[in-house]
Parts: structure tokens; C-alpha cells; sequence
């Protein structure tokens, strides 16, 4: 509490006694000579009134000098003013001290969910322990650390920066960044995520990336920055809020000058004019709101899950459709060579030239492995990758590339051109047409292989066979789809560059609604528009990919989801929703916390106004009350805190 | 230059809206705005006036809210 909190809750009490004693004097007629005297009485409620609402009056007044006539200090202290010109001194009292019980409450209340949410970001490290050149450690801040320094973390400590473990091994607890309880080991040579806990033992990393750049430092960005991304719900809301105000504060006007004019009884109509005043505050509606959202951004991350707005959260609770990439995403992205399959026996000619490269291979199956190997040394993609470490299983390794020229010909293949002037093509069957080149009619690829990735092999244009790479489905993947689906999602769409069959074939058994396959890069781009157009005005549609390549599609569509996106600073960047590990169970769950925060701030919405404009009515025709009134303004407040503070429960989702 | 505030004693979520409009209408001010739930300010302004700005932004809350200030 601040100081002034402090002084405003000592303030209710001491009010709220004196109010009390009061009430309890004039039922029981104690001091009748006292409470019989008008003036006396009225001297006696304004003491308890000016205890708890002079901040409020000051305000007012305040107010006044810079304009700011519907202030809602000012609006409760000429509601409260009125109350007592009519004589009510009770209610007058009554509405000063729960308007303040009120706006201590919704301080508290906002204060503690605030404080909740600090508590889940409390991921930034305080200090690094930077190991020197002759062992010594100096501790410093995080963000002085530099690319390349030793740092020693202590079982315990936060990882102050991004980095590779050197020695020593640990488990990690990344459950502040990933909701994921289950620690992960980490070894030398592992790369190692800033905020993560260190478990165990005492282990050191060099540092790959300075603090800024790190992901703690950009996840903390991230979330500050969230909910200045305002839904549609908290924008309607605060234009709401600059209307109605005036509306009420004038029919408030009218009520009290029109009525009296042709009816006579100024005092009742003055009365009533005081209610509406006490209603007119739209404080409940903008604070719930935000606050709905807010702990809804709160509960998503507790559940590793990092919503960038309000906006994003709000439009994944009425999702339409959701597309999806395949690779990494729905599958685990972890290639394998399969099978080789050669086209006969090779010519002895090939086998010379590749043992010229790397000597000692003799059997079909590995100077097709090493032929790959060769053309895909340079490459990253995940097939390559696959390749890569099949012939590394083998014992078939270069020490360095021997390709003079290597053309890349994207979600095709490569052609590489050697410093033996020999030349090697591994690619799909596109590209093998493309080059002209023969495949042998037992090699045409039958149904059950379609299934894998087909890598074609040929060396100087003579076709030698070819490589069946696959891929794993992710073992949850079936179950979050269904899940998805029963969420609300009308249509789950998969992208991906294989070939049809493949992409089929993965489609079918995931049960997705429909899939396109053979795209390349770029039509991914172009197919989300289409399905964006399809879909229609109304609906949205959200892209889930890795964040590696698809940063335009993120980018395109309504809501980006990156996935495994724990290190890649790139995909946090381009994406609106990040999940921090690649768990697609965290898909239903966003929905499902989407879904929740709307409903609770739709819910607050109803209420507010329902109970508002009620009240208004009754109190026009003098039915309601001032209680009522306090009621509608503050109660109402209350209770629709209350309600958004549900969503910031431990819950996982 | 772009610099977050942290607000002391700001109190209704109302009248954050209204200084963030009376913030963003000064001169200078590129892109201000007040967050309630975090109880901040983000005020995004030119170098050479920042400080200017950042006084009579401080006048802008004190006038919707005179307990308001802003933490430095």
C-alpha cells in the first residue's frame, strides 16, 4: 500500500464508525434534543463525510480550476451535495463512503493483479558472474556481459544470458518460460536460454548473445508492451465511456429543471438528479475490461504462452480458421534416411570418380550416400541435415567442401558443381525432369514410398537412385488438432512443400480439413491470402509455423503463432502469439483462455450496463434510490473486479 | 527518443484514457500513452524538446489527476 492508500483505508474506517454510531443514535432516539434539530444533525453527518471525502471534494475543486468538469470526483461531490440540500444526510454520507470503499478496492484489486503478473515476468536476472582469464569471478550486471564471456551459473541462478554450456552439466527448469514442470539437461555443447532456472549442479556457458538481445530481455519487452495493443472490446469501451458520461450528467440536468417546470416538487426531481449523477461514472466497464484482458495475457504466459495484445487474444477466441505448417510443426521437423534404393548396379566409372573424393566406398547404397552427402555438405534444410548424419553414421565425412558451384534451386533441390568438374543433382522429381534425366521405370516411386520424401540422386547427369527420408509426426499432434476443432475452429489447414501425396497422406492421418501441398516459400504467402479471401471479411485466420521461414506468412495472417520458438529471436519478432516450446496442446489451450477472457469481459459489459441503465430508470421515476445508486456504481465495480480477477488463477489450461 | 515512466498514485483506469489524450494533443509529443493496468507511461518524443515535453506532460496529469506524478 502507498502511503496514501494508507491514509484512505484509515480514513473509511474511522468515517465508517462515526456513520455507524450516528445511524444507531437517530433509530434508537438516544439525544433527542441533539438529533431533532436539523442543523445540528447535518453538522453532525458532515463530520464523517468530510473525514472520508475531502481527497475526493479537493479533487473536485481541483477539477474545477483545470477544467475538468466531469471529473467523477466532481460529479460524487455535486451528487452528495445534492443529497444533503434535500435533506438526505444520511445517503449523502453513505454514497461518499462506498464511492471511496469502491476506489480503494479497485486499487487493491489492480494492484494485485498487477503484482500477479510481475511475479510470472519475474524472469530477468539480477546478476551474471563473469569467470576472467585466471579463473577469478567478478560479478556484474547482465547487460555487461560480452559475446564470448565465461560465465559461471550456480545451481539456483537465473541464466543471465543466452549461451552454450562449456562444462559441467544441470538440469534446467525452463518452467518460467515454458509452463513446462518436467527440467530439461543440459550438457556441453547444449545451447542454453537466458531466465531459465539452473537445477542442480554448477555449470558455465559462453556467452552467444548480449543481454539485450537475449530472449529473456526480448520476452520481458514483449509483455510490457502487450497490452498497450488494445482490443476492440477495450476501444469500444473507452469510447464508450467519453459518450455516456455526458449523456447521463445531461439527463441528470434535465431531471432536475424540466420535471419541477410542470410537476412542482423541486426537491424530489433534485434528488433523483443525484442518482443518475452517482451513475454516471463509467468506471467499473474501463476498468473490468482491461483487466479481463490483462489476466488473460497473464494466464496465457503462465501457461507458456506469450500473447503481444489484447487484440490478438481477442481474435483467437473467434477463430475460423486455422492453417498450419507441416514441417516442425505438425511433425518433428527430425529427418531420417530411411532407405536407399539404387537404380541397378553402378557403373564402375562413378565409382572411380567418387572414390577420388573419398576412398574406401564400394557398396551402391553408400556412393549414393556419399553423393549426397557431397552435394548437401553446405546445406541447413532439415532434408540435407538428414542426410548429413546418415552419412556420418557411416563413417563418411569430407574434411572440407569440394563444390565449386552450387545452385540452389528452392523446394527443389541443389545441383552442385565439384572442383572435379563432376556434377551432382539431388532433388525431387521435378527438378530430375527438369535436368532431363532418365529414372528407370522400377525406380518410379510406388504408393507406400510417396509417403517419405523422395531425394533423387544422379552424378553427371547418369541417374544412381535414390534416398527415402521421413519425417515423425508429433506424438500429440492428432489429439491438439481434434482438440482445436472442438474449440470452435471451423477449418484446420496444412500447408506444405512436399509432394501431394505426402502431404495427403500426413493430412489424412492427422485429420485436418484440408491440405495443400507442393508449395514453395513464397506460395505460402499467396495461399494464406486466398484463404484469408475465401474465409471472408469476418473471419480470421490464424498461421501456425516454426518462425524460421514462414516470417511472411506470420506476418500476413490475422494471428502468427511461432512455435519452438525458445531461442529464435526472429520468430518472436515476427509472430503476434509465441509458444515457447513446440507443444501443439498450447494451441487448444490459447483458445480456450481466449475464449474465457472474452466471455468474462462481454460478461462484465452486460452486467455494467444492464444493472446502469436499470437503475437509471428506476431512479427517474423515483423507485430507486441513492443506495441503489451506490449500488449500480460501486457494487457493480466490484463485482465485475472480482469477475476479471478469475482469470488469474494458477490454473493450466 | 522513446522512454517508459512509471506512474505514482495514478487511480482511475477513466482518467489514464483522458491523459493520454490531453498528452498526445501537446507539441512535440509523437506517440504517448497511459497504461492503467501497469501504471505507466510511454512517452515517445524528440531529443533536443524531451524533457520540455515531459514537464508539461507532468502538468497534463496533474490536471486530471493532482496526486498523479510521474516517478523519474
Amino acid at each position: 500500500m502507498t502511503k496514501k492508500q494508507k491514509k484512505s483505508l484509515r480514513n473509511i474506517i474511522i468515517s465508517a464508525v462515526i456513520f455507524v454510531l450516528l445511524i444507531i443514535f437517530t433509530h434508537i432516539d438516544i439525544l433527542p434534543q441533539l438529533f431533532h434539530n436539523m442543523w445540528i444533525t447535518l453538522i453532525l453527518y458532515l463530520v464523517p463525510y468530510l473525514i472520508v471525502g475531502f481527497s475526493v471534494i479537493r479533487k473536485a475543486v481541483l477539477g474545477i480550476a483545470h477544467k475538468q468538469l466531469l471529473d467523477e470526483s466532481f460529479l460524487m461531490t455535486i451528487a452528495t451535495i445534492g443529497a444533503f440540500a434535500t435533506g438526505e444526510y444520511s445517503e449523502a454520507v453513505a454514497v461518499m463512503l462506498f464511492y471511496q470503499v469502491g476506489e480503494f478496492f479497485q486499487q487493491y484489486a489492480v494492484k494485485k493483479s498487477r503484482n500477479s503478473i510481475k511475479e510470472l515476468m519475474d524472469i530477468a536476472p539480477e546478476t551474471a558472474n563473469l569467470e576472467h582469464d585466471d579463473g577469478s569471478i567478478e560479478e556484474i550486471f547482465p547487460d555487461e556481459v560480452e559475446i564470448g564471456n565465461i560465465l559461471v551459473v550456480k545451481p539456483g541462478e537465473k541464466i543471465p544470458v543466452d549461451g552454450v554450456v562449456t562444462e559441467g552439466s544441470s538440469f534446467i527448469n525452463t518452467s518460467a518460460l515454458t509452463g513446462e514442470s518436467v527440467p530439461r539437461s543440459a550438457k556441453p555443447g547444449d545451447s542454453i536460454i537466458s531466465g531459465c532456472i539452473n537445477g542442480d549442479s554448477l555449470i558455465k556457458i559462453r556467452a552467444t548473445k548480449i543481454y539485450e538481445d537475449s530472449t529473456v530481455a526480448k520476452i520481458l519487452e514483449l509483455v510490457e508492451n502487450a497490452s498497450e495493443k488494445k482490443s476492440v472490446t477495450e476501444n469500444f469501451i473507452t469510447r464508450f465511456a467519453r459518450y455516456y458520461t455526458p449523456i447521463v450528467v445531461i439527463c441528470a440536468l434535465i431531471l432536475a429543471i424540466i420535471p419541477p417546470i410542470i410537476l412542482g416538487d423541486p426537491l424530489t426531481w433534485i434528488y433523483r438528479a443525484c442518482t443518475f449523477l452517482v451513475i454516471s461514472c463509467p468506471c467499473a466497464l474501463v476498468i473490468s475490461v482491461p483487466l479481463s484482458f490483462f489476466g488473460g495475457i497473464g494466464a496465457a504466459s503462465k501457461n507458456g504462452v506469450l500473447v503481444k495484445g489484447s487484440n490478438y487474444l481477442e481474435l483467437m477466441a473467434s477463430i475460423h480458421t486455422i492453417v498450419t505448417d507441416k514441417t516442425g510443426t505438425l511433425t518433428k521437423g527430425e529427418f531420417k534416411v530411411n532407405k536407399i534404393v539404387p537404380a541397378g548396379d553402378i557403373s564402375s566409372d562413378v565409382i572411380d570418380k567418387i572414390n577420388k573424393i573419398k576412398d574406401g566406398v564400394s557398396v551402391p547404397e553408400d556412393i549414393i550416400l556419399t553423393a549426397a552427402y557431397i552435394a548437401e555438405q553446405m546445406s541447413t534444410h532439415p532434408i540435407a541435415l538428414s542426410i548429413k548424419e546418415a552419412a556420418s553414421a557411416k563413417g563418411i565425412s569430407l574434411s572440407e567442401s569440394i563444390i565449386s558451384d552450387l545452385k540452389n534451386v528452392t523446394g527443389k533441390g541443389v545441383i552442385a558443381n565439384l572442383t572435379t568438374s563432376d556434377c551432382i543433382l539431388a532433388g525431387n522429381e521435378s527438378l530430375i525432369k527438369a535436368e532431363n534425366i532418365d529414372v528407370p521405370a522400377s525406380l518410379e516411386s510406388t504408393e507406400a514410398e510417396k509417403q517419405a520424401t523422395i531425394v533423387h540422386i544422379a552424378f553427371n547427369n547418369t541417374y544412381l537412385g535414390k534416398l527415402l527420408i521421413s519425417d515423425t509426426i508429433k506424438e500429440n499432434a492428432a489429439k491438439a488438432i481434434s482438440k482445436i476443432k472442438q474449440e470452435g475452429v471451423k477449418e484446420v489447414i496444412m500447408l506444405t512443400g512436399d509432394l501431394k501425396s505426402t502431404g495427403e497422406a500426413v493430412g489424412h492421418e492427422l485429420n485436418v480439413t484440408k491440405v495443400y501441398s507442393e508449395l514453395l516459400p513464397e506460395d505460402k504467402v499467396n495461399k494464406i491470402e486466398e484463404i484469408i479471401e475465401n474465409v471472408g471479411e469476418i473471419n480470421k485466420v490464424a498461421f501456425i509455423g516454426d518462425g524460421i521461414n514462414d516470417a511472411p506468412v506470420l506476418s500476413r495472417a490475422d494471428v502468427g503463432i511461432a512455435m519452438g520458438s525458445m531461442g529464435s529471436d526472429a520468430a518472436i519478432e515476427a509472430a503476434d502469439i509465441v509458444i515457447m516450446d513446440d507443444n501443439l496442446m498450447h494451441i487448444p489451450a490459447v483458445i480456450k483462455i481466449a475464449r474465457k477472457t472474452v466471455g468474462i469481459a462481454r460478461q462484465n459489459i452486460i452486467f455494467a450496463l444492464f444493472v446502469k441503465i436499470l437503475i437509471l430508470i428506476l431512479g427517474a421515476l423515483g423507485i430507486a434510490n441513492m443506495w441503489a445508486a451506490v449500488f449500480a456504481d460501486v457494487g457493480v465495480a466490484v463485482i465485475c473486479i472480482l469477475n476479471s480477477m478469475r482469470m488469474l488463477g494458477n490454473k493450466k489450461y | 527518443m522513446k522512454k517508459r515512466f512509471a506512474l505514482e498514485d495514478l487511480d482511475c483506469a477513466h482518467c489514464a484514457q483522458k491523459m493520454e489524450d490531453a498528452i498526445n494533443k501537446l507539441e512535440g509529443v509523437k506517440k504517448a500513452s497511459v497504461n492503467f493496468m501497469q501504471q505507466k507511461l510511454t512517452l515517445e518524443a524528440d531529443d533536443d524538446v524531451f524533457e520540455e515535453v515531459l514537464k508539461k506532460a507532468q502538468e497534463e496529469i496533474k490536471k486530471v489527476e493532482p496526486d498523479c506524478c510521474i516517478v523519474k
